[in-house]
């Protein structure tokens, strides 16, 4: 980045260097403003403010030397402030506001919306026929002999109004079906004004017909509707326009509903009951692959350190291997592994017991496996850890405790143990923060399934917190935006207490073992 | 050395041997299976470890290629995994050296400049980074749903989105070569300035050469992390061709069409290249790991 490279001090000649820099400067934070505008004119206030900081940061700090050692983190600093610090502020944000599939839109364009839609007057739908003409269409209206021929169109998605014009005869040549379904799209957009000033739309793919609008805007951001009369009401607090019954009109707008979501997750049976399950489990789930992780690798690791191993380096990289392959495609492995009836699993456990264990159906054993393959991934990476930590360890006390009569047991739960556990503790900690949000892991191999019955929400029983999460937002239980970022506040209480704990553990051992 | 029986010493060396044999034998098992699976005919016969009849359909169709069977049935490739694998690689690689130019640079600045807040700055990022992406997804998504408007570039479904949420991942990489700043003599850079050089040019000539290993280490880090990627690419790519590997394999073992003969050629083909380039740096991104930590 040029604009970083600062003028020489000590080297006036070059005035004009200078200069250039400071209008790039003074360019690109315009740049930055701009883009800032155009993101809250989108709707995006949050985000636009943050640009605003970005840009003025930015030119204090390129534009005066007072702050030249900050042209170095600047970068670093932006990407922190903008894809980490800001969208988990605004998730948390989200939590407090009903969006939702339900409550897409701004108000604005959710009022667009219902302004929008039209209704087909029956009594006036007549079919329709098209006539090429070069490039361009014309609309024809049969009537009697004749009909009603509008002007060319050249029907490109443009919206247009075409006056039709009564013809003797009707054209010999019209448009199969299938190329009047191929222009469905922009033939929507057209209208076209009949000699008696009646506008006709398309009103299907065969019939044009007299559209009107369902609504029409008065007074206060109501909404009247044209032939009923009946008047809707925005109401801001739920984000949906009412009828005079109280009924809701979709689509609604997003508006912050304060701790709604909140009130749901812990009043609602069908929500708290998963959810004090899915949290248990979640823990449970992160405590124990941590724990068989670091104990299986540390004895791999205790295995592979003793003198006397012979073929030490063929072992190490034979039992690394399950770390070196992408996680994403093991756990897919595993998922047909596993498979019910065609697993290859269930045929070696149906060869030798004659048993087929329903593993993604039965609840437990999907925990079991669950546990399994996380095992299977993670404990390469406590092994290699674990080799180094433990050559830290003196071998002169070993020696004495051994010529004390100690067994090796006892070696390594009184000498070892202890002097490489403050060492590994903060790494076990980052363990434990990684699996508590595996949601590869859990929507690669289970998706959560089996599910839980009798839930508001689809949960399922090896659903973790941030699965269940995922699924809310992204997928079979659609778009729950703000129930989602509700619960994200949880994991993120979690996770601050778990991180704090960590950052207390590495300053106390004074190792920034970074994870 | 410690003294100890011959016999009980030959006893405990086949214990040892016998587990860490039996051990890799159960752990290998995935692979071994997947490996035979490749070769087998159809998606869902059960077979032997070795084949009966082995087939290369899967690996056919795996590289793109339109396979016959005998019965003169013409099969088209499912997926297009080539364009998938393409596609990881490019982000890695870009997302890779965003990152590495990023971190190298905060590097510098947190481990050679003082200036006050530094400490603050230094533990902050230690914290920020301990949050996991997946903590914002719902946020990205509403971002990126709406910045679509202004242009589909940084919109949903593009890869210049994802790259910028992957820039977010730098953190960790900027305590990692901070670590191999610190351990820098700092006579050096004091020759620099002495000689005139801004702190600008300190870091381009003198500590840049230097970090190339660490620097190295980064990049491989920052791109396996790209490839493996699942929940942020899952969220913002939508269209066949702008998936990545990790997003689109799911499809090939859904409820609906049950494609395991293909995953498994598609998997090993896909897999290799990523197992090998981190069986390569295994040994310095372990000592890499351990740099950091003692610096930090």
């Amino acid at each position: 980045m040029s604009v970083a490279m600062p003028a020489q001090p000590g080297n006036r000649g070059a005035l004009w260097r200078d200069l250039v820099a400071k209008a790039l400067v003074a360019l690109v934070s315009l740049a930055i403003l701009f883009a800032a505008w155009v993101v809250y004119a989108v709707g995006q206030a949050l985000f636009g403010a943050c640009l605003v900081v970005v840009a003025l940061a930015f030119f204090a700090i390129y534009g005066f030397r007072q702050f030249y050692f900050a042209r170095f983190i600047f970068p670093g600093a932006v990407a922190v402030l903008l894809f980490i610090l800001f969208p988990v502020l605004y998730t948390i944000y989200l939590g407090f506001t009903n969006y939702s599939s339900f409550n897409l839109l701004t108000f604005e364009r959710a009022q667009n919306v219902l302004l929008s839609s039209r209704i087909i007057d029956e009594e006036t739908r007549r079919p329709f026929a098209l006539v090429a003409e070069g490039d361009q269409y014309r609309v024809f209206l049969p009537q009697g002999e004749g009909g009603l021929l509008s002007e060319p169109a050249p029907l490109d998605g443009e919206p247009a109004s075409l006056a039709a014009e009564q013809v003797e005869r009707a054209p010999q040549t019209t448009l199969e079906m299938r190329d009047v379904v191929a222009l469905r799209d922009p033939l929507s957009r057209i209208e076209v004004t009949l000699p008696d000033q009646t506008l006709l739309r398309a009103s299907g793919l065969r019939e044009f017909a007299y559209v009107q609008p369902e609504y029409e805007l008065v007074e206060d951001e109501k909404l009247r509707h044209v032939e009923t009369g009946e008047i809707l009401t925005p109401n801001h607090e739920i984000g949906f326009y009412v009828r005079e019954d109280g009924s809701r009109v979709t689509p609604g707008w997003r508006v912050f509903i304060g701790t709604g979501n909140f009130e749901r997750i812990f009043q609602s049976q069908g929500i708290r009951g998963p959810l004090i399950g899915i949290f248990i489990w979640t823990v449970g789930f992160a405590v124990g692959s941590t724990v068989l992780c670091f104990s299986l690798g540390l004895l791999l690791a205790t295995i592979l350190q003793w003198e006397h191993m012979r073929f030490r380096a063929v072992y190490r990289i034979l039992l690394i291997l399950p770390y070196a392959v992408p996680a994403f495609i093991s756990i897919l492995v595993f998922r047909g592994l596993f498979n019910q009836n065609f697993g290859e699993i269930n045929l070696i456990l149906n060869a030798i017991f004659g048993i087929r264990p329903a593993w993604f159906t039965d609840g437990f054993l999907a925990r079991a496996m669950l546990l399994i393959v996380n095992v299977w991934l993670g404990y390469p990476y406590m092994m290699l850890l674990g080799m180094g930590f433990l050559q830290a360890v003196p071998q002169e006390q070993k020696k004495a405790a051994i010529l004390e009569g100690a067994g090796a047991l006892r070696v390594f739960f009184t000498i070892t143990l202890p002097q490489i556990l403050p060492p590994f503790l903060p790494l076990l900690l980052a363990t434990f923060a990684f699996n508590f949000n595996n949601i590869v892991l859990i929507l690669l191999l289970t998706t959560g399934g089996p599910d839980i019955p009798g839930t508001v929400i689809p949960a399922g029983q090896t659903d973790i917190l941030g699965s269940f999460t995922f699924r809310m937002a992204f997928m079979d239980s659609g778009q729950q935006f703000g129930l989602a970022g509700a619960i994200t506040l949880i994991i993120f209480l979690v996770v601050t207490i778990i991180a704090y704990a960590n950052f207390i553990a590495m300053r106390r051992t004074q190792h920034g073992a970074v994870q | 050395m410690i003294v100890e029986n011959r016999r009980t010493l030959l006893l405990k060396k086949f214990a040892a041997h016998g587990f860490l044999i039996g051990f890799i034998v159960v752990i290998m098992f995935p692979f071994l299976m997947v490996v035979s699976i490749s070769f087998r005919e159809g998606n869902f016969s059960v077979g032997t470890l070795i084949p009966t009849n082995p087939t290369l359909e899967h690996w056919y169709l795996a590289l793109g290629l339109e396979y016959t069977r005998a019965d003169g049935t013409v099969v088209q490739p499912p997926y297009p995994v080539l364009l998938w694998m393409w596609n990881s690689i490019k982000l890695g690689i870009i997302s890779a050296a965003g990152a590495l130019a990023i971190a190298t640079i905060s590097a510098y600045a947190l481990s050679r400049i003082r200036f006050r807040g530094r400490m603050a700055f230094l533990d902050s990022l230690l914290i920020i980074q301990m949050f996991p992406t997946t903590l914002a997804l719902v946020a990205l998504y509403a971002i990126f749903d709406t910045m679509g408007g202004i242009s589909p570039v940084i919109g949903l479904d593009s890869h210049t989105s994802l790259v910028l949420v992957y820039l977010s991942g730098v953190m960790m990489h900027i305590w990692t070569i901070k670590g191999y700043f610190d351990s820098v003599d700092p006579a050096l850079d004091k020759a620099a300035a002495i000689d005139g050089a801004t702190p600008w040019q300190t870091f381009r000539f003198v500590f840049l050469p230097l970090a190339v290993p660490i620097m190295a280490v980064v990049f491989v880090l920052v791109f396996i992390g790209v490839v493996n990627d699942y929940p942020i690419a899952s969220i913002l790519l939508r269209s066949e061709e702008n998936l990545t590997l990790a997003t689109g394999s799911r499809f090939y073992l859904s409820e609906f069409e049950y494609r395991w003969g293909d995953f498994a050629a598609a998997a090993i083909l896909s897999g290799i290249p990523i197992t090998v380039v981190f069986l390569i740096a295994q040994r310095y991104l372990v000592s890499g790991l351990s740099e950091g930590s003692v610096k930090g």
